[in-house]
Protein backbone atom coordinates (compact mmCIF):
# COMPACT_ATOMS: atom_id res chain seq x y z
CA UNK A 1 0.00 0.00 0.00
CA UNK A 2 1.39 3.36 -1.09
CA UNK A 3 1.01 6.49 1.08
CA UNK A 4 -0.11 8.73 -2.24
CA UNK A 5 -3.50 8.94 -0.88
CA UNK A 6 -2.24 10.72 2.45
CA UNK A 7 -1.07 13.66 0.19
CA UNK A 8 2.19 14.31 1.78
CA UNK A 9 4.43 17.55 1.27
CA UNK A 10 7.74 17.58 2.32
CA UNK A 11 6.28 20.73 4.54
CA UNK A 12 4.05 18.76 6.95
CA UNK A 13 6.50 15.84 6.53
CA UNK A 14 8.47 18.19 8.50
CA UNK A 15 5.95 19.16 10.41
CA UNK A 16 5.38 15.84 11.88
CA UNK A 17 8.66 14.33 11.94
CA UNK A 18 9.54 17.67 14.25
CA UNK A 19 6.74 17.26 16.47
CA UNK A 20 8.24 13.17 16.45
CA UNK A 21 11.86 14.02 17.56
CA UNK A 22 10.18 16.38 19.90
CA UNK A 23 8.70 13.00 21.78
CA UNK A 24 11.99 10.72 21.29
CA UNK A 25 14.46 13.81 22.63
CA UNK A 26 11.78 14.34 25.67
CA UNK A 27 11.77 10.51 26.64
CA UNK A 28 15.87 10.29 26.26
CA UNK A 29 15.99 13.17 28.84
CA UNK A 30 13.95 11.37 31.01
CA UNK A 31 15.67 8.59 30.57
CA UNK A 32 18.96 10.34 31.01
CA UNK A 33 17.58 12.68 33.56
CA UNK A 34 14.83 11.33 35.53
CA UNK A 35 12.60 14.69 36.62
CA UNK A 36 9.34 14.71 34.60
CA UNK A 37 7.33 14.68 38.01
CA UNK A 38 4.77 17.17 38.26
CA UNK A 39 5.66 20.83 39.87
CA UNK A 40 3.41 23.57 40.62
CA UNK A 41 3.75 26.39 38.36
CA UNK A 42 2.81 29.66 38.03
CA UNK A 43 -1.06 28.94 36.63
CA UNK A 44 -1.17 27.01 39.79
CA UNK A 45 -1.21 23.60 37.95
CA UNK A 46 0.70 20.22 38.23
CA UNK A 47 2.50 20.03 35.08
CA UNK A 48 4.89 17.58 33.91
CA UNK A 49 7.08 18.22 31.22
CA UNK A 50 5.10 16.48 28.32
CA UNK A 51 2.17 18.33 29.72
CA UNK A 52 4.30 21.72 28.95
CA UNK A 53 5.11 19.94 25.78
CA UNK A 54 1.50 19.38 25.29
CA UNK A 55 0.80 23.30 26.62
CA UNK A 56 3.37 24.65 23.89
CA UNK A 57 2.20 22.93 21.09
CA UNK A 58 -1.16 23.96 21.78
CA UNK A 59 -0.61 27.23 22.42
CA UNK A 60 1.81 27.25 19.46
CA UNK A 61 -1.25 26.39 17.19
CA UNK A 62 -3.09 28.98 18.27
CA UNK A 63 -0.58 31.62 18.44
CA UNK A 64 -0.21 30.89 14.38
CA UNK A 65 -4.13 31.17 13.47
CA UNK A 66 -3.45 34.42 15.56
CA UNK A 67 -1.10 35.73 13.64
CA UNK A 68 -3.01 34.31 9.98
CA UNK A 69 -5.98 36.22 11.13
CA UNK A 70 -4.50 39.36 12.76
CA UNK A 71 -1.28 40.57 11.56
CA UNK A 72 0.12 40.79 7.90
CA UNK A 73 3.67 40.35 8.39
CA UNK A 74 5.40 36.38 7.45
CA UNK A 75 4.09 33.69 9.65
CA UNK A 76 7.79 33.24 10.38
CA UNK A 77 7.37 35.88 13.33
CA UNK A 78 4.84 33.77 14.73
CA UNK A 79 7.02 31.17 15.28
CA UNK A 80 9.56 32.90 16.51
CA UNK A 81 6.73 34.02 19.10
CA UNK A 82 5.74 30.48 19.70
CA UNK A 83 9.53 29.57 20.32
CA UNK A 84 9.50 32.39 22.90
CA UNK A 85 5.85 31.34 24.66
CA UNK A 86 7.27 27.58 24.67
CA UNK A 87 10.25 28.56 26.61
CA UNK A 88 8.46 30.40 28.93
CA UNK A 89 5.84 27.21 29.11
CA UNK A 90 8.87 25.16 30.10
CA UNK A 91 10.50 27.02 32.77
CA UNK A 92 7.40 28.68 34.67
CA UNK A 93 4.15 26.41 33.98
CA UNK B 1 -1.37 4.37 49.56
CA UNK B 2 1.72 4.13 47.48
CA UNK B 3 1.51 2.63 43.97
CA UNK B 4 3.98 0.50 42.46
CA UNK B 5 5.74 2.12 39.72
CA UNK B 6 6.82 0.10 36.13
CA UNK B 7 7.19 1.80 33.39
CA UNK B 8 7.58 -1.61 31.85
CA UNK B 9 3.71 -1.08 31.84
CA UNK B 10 3.41 1.48 29.22
CA UNK B 11 4.33 -1.64 26.27
CA UNK B 12 0.86 -2.64 27.38
CA UNK B 13 -0.51 0.36 26.32
CA UNK B 14 1.20 -0.49 22.47
CA UNK B 15 -1.94 -2.30 21.01
CA UNK B 16 -4.19 0.73 21.50
CA UNK B 17 -1.77 2.99 20.34
CA UNK B 18 -1.56 0.80 17.45
CA UNK B 19 -5.73 1.05 17.17
CA UNK B 20 -5.50 5.26 17.49
CA UNK B 21 -3.22 5.66 15.04
CA UNK B 22 -5.24 4.27 12.62
CA UNK B 23 -8.33 5.34 13.40
CA UNK B 24 -7.47 8.65 14.11
CA UNK B 25 -3.44 10.09 13.79
CA UNK B 26 -3.41 8.79 10.22
CA UNK B 27 -6.63 10.74 9.31
CA UNK B 28 -5.33 13.42 11.34
CA UNK B 29 -2.41 13.93 9.64
CA UNK B 30 -3.89 13.26 6.19
CA UNK B 31 -6.53 16.02 7.00
CA UNK B 32 -3.41 18.52 7.82
CA UNK B 33 -1.87 17.52 4.16
CA UNK B 34 -4.96 18.59 2.80
CA UNK B 35 -4.83 21.77 4.48
CA UNK B 36 -2.00 23.34 2.86
CA UNK B 37 -2.79 21.66 -0.83
CA UNK B 38 -5.42 22.31 -3.64
CA UNK B 39 -6.95 19.49 -5.66
CA UNK B 40 -9.19 18.97 -8.74
CA UNK B 41 -9.37 15.42 -8.20
CA UNK B 42 -6.80 12.32 -9.50
CA UNK B 43 -5.38 12.55 -6.50
CA UNK B 44 -3.61 15.55 -7.44
CA UNK B 45 -2.29 17.86 -5.41
CA UNK B 46 -1.15 21.60 -5.49
CA UNK B 47 0.86 23.02 -2.50
CA UNK B 48 -0.81 26.30 -1.04
CA UNK B 49 0.68 26.99 2.20
CA UNK B 50 -1.60 28.48 4.84
CA UNK B 51 -4.12 30.35 2.16
CA UNK B 52 -6.89 28.21 3.32
CA UNK B 53 -6.61 28.46 7.00
CA UNK B 54 -6.56 32.82 5.68
CA UNK B 55 -9.57 31.86 4.02
CA UNK B 56 -11.09 29.99 6.47
CA UNK B 57 -10.21 32.35 9.48
CA UNK B 58 -11.33 35.74 7.52
CA UNK B 59 -14.37 33.80 6.29
CA UNK B 60 -17.64 35.18 7.33
CA UNK B 61 -19.68 31.91 6.73
CA UNK B 62 -16.92 30.09 8.96
CA UNK B 63 -17.52 32.75 11.79
CA UNK B 64 -21.56 32.92 11.13
CA UNK B 65 -21.11 28.99 11.94
CA UNK B 66 -18.95 28.96 14.69
CA UNK B 67 -21.42 31.69 16.58
CA UNK B 68 -24.62 29.14 15.65
CA UNK B 69 -22.05 26.04 16.81
CA UNK B 70 -21.26 28.49 20.50
CA UNK B 71 -24.99 29.30 20.70
CA UNK B 72 -25.97 25.97 20.40
CA UNK B 73 -23.92 24.58 22.61
CA UNK B 74 -24.33 27.45 25.61
CA UNK B 75 -28.15 26.83 24.98
CA UNK B 76 -28.77 23.21 25.94
CA UNK B 77 -25.72 23.67 28.80
CA UNK B 78 -27.78 26.51 30.29
CA UNK B 79 -31.27 24.11 29.68
CA UNK B 80 -29.66 20.70 30.08
CA UNK B 81 -27.69 20.96 33.60
CA UNK B 82 -30.03 22.65 35.83
CA UNK B 83 -32.75 20.73 34.43
CA UNK B 84 -30.91 17.24 34.96
CA UNK B 85 -30.00 18.26 38.42
CA UNK B 86 -33.97 19.60 39.22
CA UNK B 87 -34.88 15.99 37.59
CA UNK B 88 -32.14 13.87 39.52
CA UNK B 89 -33.22 16.09 43.03
CA UNK B 90 -36.98 15.09 42.54
CA UNK B 91 -36.35 11.08 41.76
CA UNK B 92 -36.80 8.39 44.56
CA UNK B 93 -33.73 7.50 45.84
CA UNK B 94 -34.41 3.70 46.20
CA UNK B 95 -37.09 0.55 45.81
CA UNK B 96 -39.19 0.39 43.18
CA UNK B 97 -39.41 3.66 41.77
CA UNK B 98 -36.20 4.82 41.40
CA UNK B 99 -36.15 1.89 38.90
CA UNK B 100 -38.79 2.85 36.96
CA UNK B 101 -36.97 6.39 36.84
CA UNK B 102 -33.70 4.88 35.81
CA UNK B 103 -35.08 3.08 32.84
CA UNK B 104 -37.21 5.89 31.77
CA UNK B 105 -34.61 8.44 32.13
CA UNK B 106 -32.31 5.69 30.26
CA UNK B 107 -34.66 5.39 27.12
CA UNK B 108 -33.91 8.59 24.86
CA UNK B 109 -30.34 7.36 25.37
CA UNK B 110 -30.46 4.00 23.70
CA UNK B 111 -31.77 5.96 20.18
CA UNK B 112 -30.02 6.21 17.69
CA UNK B 113 -29.06 9.43 16.56
CA UNK B 114 -30.42 9.65 12.71
CA UNK B 115 -33.44 8.08 14.63
CA UNK B 116 -33.83 11.02 17.07
CA UNK B 117 -34.05 13.27 14.18
CA UNK B 118 -36.34 11.53 11.64
CA UNK B 119 -38.75 11.53 15.04
CA UNK B 120 -38.97 14.89 15.81
CA UNK B 121 -38.66 15.82 11.95
CA UNK B 122 -42.23 14.39 11.94
CA UNK B 123 -43.23 15.20 15.53
CA UNK B 124 -42.75 18.71 14.37
CA UNK B 125 -44.12 19.32 11.21
CA UNK B 126 -46.71 21.64 10.95
CA UNK B 127 -49.31 19.92 9.12
CA UNK B 128 -49.12 16.38 10.74
CA UNK B 129 -47.03 16.18 13.39
CA UNK B 130 -48.32 16.50 16.67
CA UNK B 131 -46.20 19.14 18.00
CA UNK B 132 -46.21 21.12 14.75
CA UNK B 133 -49.66 20.81 14.22
CA UNK B 134 -50.77 21.22 17.65
CA UNK B 135 -49.08 24.86 18.29
CA UNK B 136 -50.27 25.97 15.30
CA UNK B 137 -54.07 24.82 16.69
CA UNK B 138 -52.84 27.20 19.91
CA UNK B 139 -52.93 29.60 17.54
CA UNK B 140 -49.21 29.83 18.07
CA UNK B 141 -47.26 30.08 14.07
CA UNK B 142 -44.75 27.57 14.35
CA UNK B 143 -42.90 25.97 10.94
CA UNK B 144 -39.57 24.81 11.39
CA UNK B 145 -39.19 24.31 7.76
CA UNK B 146 -39.82 28.29 6.89
CA UNK B 147 -39.15 29.84 10.13
CA UNK B 148 -35.29 30.37 11.57
CA UNK B 149 -37.13 30.55 14.92
CA UNK B 150 -39.22 27.36 14.76
CA UNK B 151 -36.35 25.39 13.40
CA UNK B 152 -34.02 26.86 16.51
CA UNK B 153 -37.10 25.78 18.85
CA UNK B 154 -37.07 22.31 17.78
CA UNK B 155 -33.25 21.40 17.63
CA UNK B 156 -32.70 22.33 21.14
CA UNK B 157 -36.19 20.75 22.24
CA UNK B 158 -34.63 17.87 20.65
CA UNK B 159 -31.33 17.66 21.89
CA UNK B 160 -32.94 18.53 25.33
CA UNK B 161 -34.95 15.52 25.10
CA UNK B 162 -32.26 13.31 23.88
CA UNK B 163 -29.79 14.36 26.23
CA UNK B 164 -30.51 15.77 29.90
CA UNK B 165 -30.57 11.76 30.48
CA UNK B 166 -26.91 11.64 30.59
CA UNK B 167 -27.22 14.91 32.76
CA UNK B 168 -29.89 13.58 35.47
CA UNK B 169 -28.19 9.74 35.29
CA UNK B 170 -24.95 11.59 36.60
CA UNK B 171 -26.45 14.04 38.94
CA UNK B 172 -28.48 10.86 40.11
CA UNK B 173 -25.23 8.50 40.51
CA UNK B 174 -23.53 11.64 42.44
CA UNK B 175 -26.73 12.16 44.86
CA UNK B 176 -26.69 8.27 45.70
CA UNK B 177 -22.88 8.72 46.75
CA UNK B 178 -23.72 11.09 49.67
CA UNK B 179 -23.60 9.42 53.03
CA UNK B 180 -26.91 9.52 54.78
CA UNK B 181 -25.15 11.09 57.62
CA UNK B 182 -25.01 14.34 56.45
CA UNK B 183 -28.37 14.90 55.98
CA UNK B 184 -29.15 13.96 59.21
CA UNK B 185 -26.39 16.38 60.58
CA UNK B 186 -28.48 18.55 58.43
CA UNK B 187 -32.09 18.09 59.82
CA UNK B 188 -30.46 18.41 63.43
CA UNK B 189 -29.44 21.82 62.37
CA UNK B 190 -32.41 22.41 61.19
CA UNK B 191 -30.78 23.49 57.74
CA UNK B 192 -33.39 24.34 54.94
CA UNK B 193 -33.97 22.44 51.70
CA UNK B 194 -31.72 25.34 49.96
CA UNK B 195 -28.79 25.05 52.82
CA UNK B 196 -28.80 21.29 52.37
CA UNK B 197 -28.53 21.36 48.11
CA UNK B 198 -26.09 24.38 48.31
CA UNK B 199 -23.91 23.00 51.38
CA UNK B 200 -24.17 19.26 50.90
CA UNK B 201 -25.70 17.95 47.41
CA UNK B 202 -24.36 20.46 45.24
CA UNK B 203 -20.59 20.34 46.58
CA UNK B 204 -20.70 16.65 46.43
CA UNK B 205 -21.87 16.44 42.78
CA UNK B 206 -19.02 18.53 41.43
CA UNK B 207 -17.08 15.96 39.74
CA UNK B 208 -20.03 14.25 37.96
CA UNK B 209 -21.14 17.64 37.21
CA UNK B 210 -18.01 18.60 35.43
CA UNK B 211 -18.05 15.46 33.14
CA UNK B 212 -21.77 15.89 32.78
CA UNK B 213 -20.75 19.55 31.43
CA UNK B 214 -17.68 18.03 29.43
CA UNK B 215 -19.53 15.43 27.84
CA UNK B 216 -22.85 17.28 26.74
CA UNK B 217 -19.84 20.39 25.32
CA UNK B 218 -18.16 17.79 23.58
CA UNK B 219 -21.12 16.18 22.06
CA UNK B 220 -22.96 19.23 21.41
CA UNK B 221 -20.41 20.78 19.99
CA UNK B 222 -19.32 18.10 17.42
CA UNK B 223 -23.04 17.28 16.86
CA UNK B 224 -24.28 16.10 13.18
CA UNK B 225 -26.49 13.72 12.51
CA UNK B 226 -29.51 14.84 14.83
CA UNK B 227 -29.94 18.52 12.66
CA UNK B 228 -28.60 17.01 9.67
CA UNK B 229 -31.59 14.65 9.79
CA UNK B 230 -33.93 17.63 11.33
CA UNK B 231 -33.27 20.49 9.19
CA UNK B 232 -30.70 20.21 7.01
CA UNK B 233 -28.87 23.19 8.10
CA UNK B 234 -31.74 25.07 7.00
CA UNK B 235 -33.99 27.41 6.50
CA UNK B 236 -31.46 28.71 4.37
CA UNK B 237 -28.15 28.70 6.79
CA UNK B 238 -30.13 29.22 10.06
CA UNK B 239 -29.35 26.05 11.42
CA UNK B 240 -26.07 25.44 10.04
CA UNK B 241 -23.83 24.54 13.29
CA UNK B 242 -20.25 24.09 12.57
CA UNK B 243 -20.25 20.29 11.41
CA UNK B 244 -22.55 20.63 8.64
CA UNK B 245 -20.99 23.52 7.27
CA UNK B 246 -17.77 21.34 7.73
CA UNK B 247 -19.70 18.55 5.56
CA UNK B 248 -21.05 20.53 3.04
CA UNK B 249 -17.75 22.14 2.15
CA UNK B 250 -16.07 18.88 2.26
CA UNK B 251 -18.26 16.46 0.62
CA UNK B 252 -20.66 19.09 -1.18
CA UNK B 253 -18.15 21.58 -2.81
CA UNK B 254 -15.31 19.37 -2.51
CA UNK B 255 -13.49 22.44 -0.91
CA UNK B 256 -11.27 19.95 0.51
CA UNK B 257 -8.03 22.56 1.33
CA UNK B 258 -11.07 24.70 3.21
CA UNK B 259 -12.60 21.86 4.68
CA UNK B 260 -8.95 20.29 6.10
CA UNK B 261 -8.20 23.64 7.60
CA UNK B 262 -11.86 23.88 8.80
CA UNK B 263 -11.80 20.65 10.91
CA UNK B 264 -7.94 21.32 12.05
CA UNK B 265 -9.26 24.80 13.71
CA UNK B 266 -12.40 23.01 14.77
CA UNK B 267 -9.95 19.93 16.17
CA UNK B 268 -8.28 22.64 18.11
CA UNK B 269 -11.26 24.30 19.82
CA UNK B 270 -12.09 20.69 20.88
CA UNK B 271 -8.64 19.81 22.05
CA UNK B 272 -8.54 23.13 24.09
CA UNK B 273 -11.94 22.71 25.71
CA UNK B 274 -11.12 18.74 26.44
CA UNK B 275 -8.07 19.96 28.26
CA UNK B 276 -9.36 22.66 30.19
CA UNK B 277 -11.92 20.13 31.08
CA UNK B 278 -9.36 17.41 31.71
CA UNK B 279 -7.07 19.88 34.05
CA UNK B 280 -9.85 20.98 36.00
CA UNK B 281 -11.34 17.20 36.76
CA UNK B 282 -7.60 16.18 37.51
CA UNK B 283 -6.46 19.30 39.51
CA UNK B 284 -9.70 19.01 41.39
CA UNK B 285 -9.50 15.45 42.40
CA UNK B 286 -5.80 16.57 44.15
CA UNK B 287 -7.15 18.79 46.18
Amino acid sequence: MGLSWMAWTWQTGLFFGVIALLLVAMTLRELQRPGGAPRHGVLGLDTTRGDRLFISLLGSAYIHLAWLALVPWPLWWALVLSAIYAALVFRYV
Amino acid sequence: MQKTLNNKAWFMVLPVLFIVALNAIVPLMTVVNYSVQDTFGNNLFFFEGTRWFSEVLASERFHDSLLRQFFFTFTILVIEVPLGVGIALTMPRRGFWSSVCLVLMALPLLIPWNVVGAMWNIYALPDIGLLGYGLNWLGIPFDYTQQPVSAWFTVILMDVWHWTSLVVLLAYAGLRSIDDNYYRAAQIDGASRWAVFRYIQLPKMKHVLTIAILLRFMDSFMIYTEPFVLTGGGPGNATTVLSIDLVKAALGEFNLGVAAAMSIIYFLMTLLVCWLFYTLITQGEKK
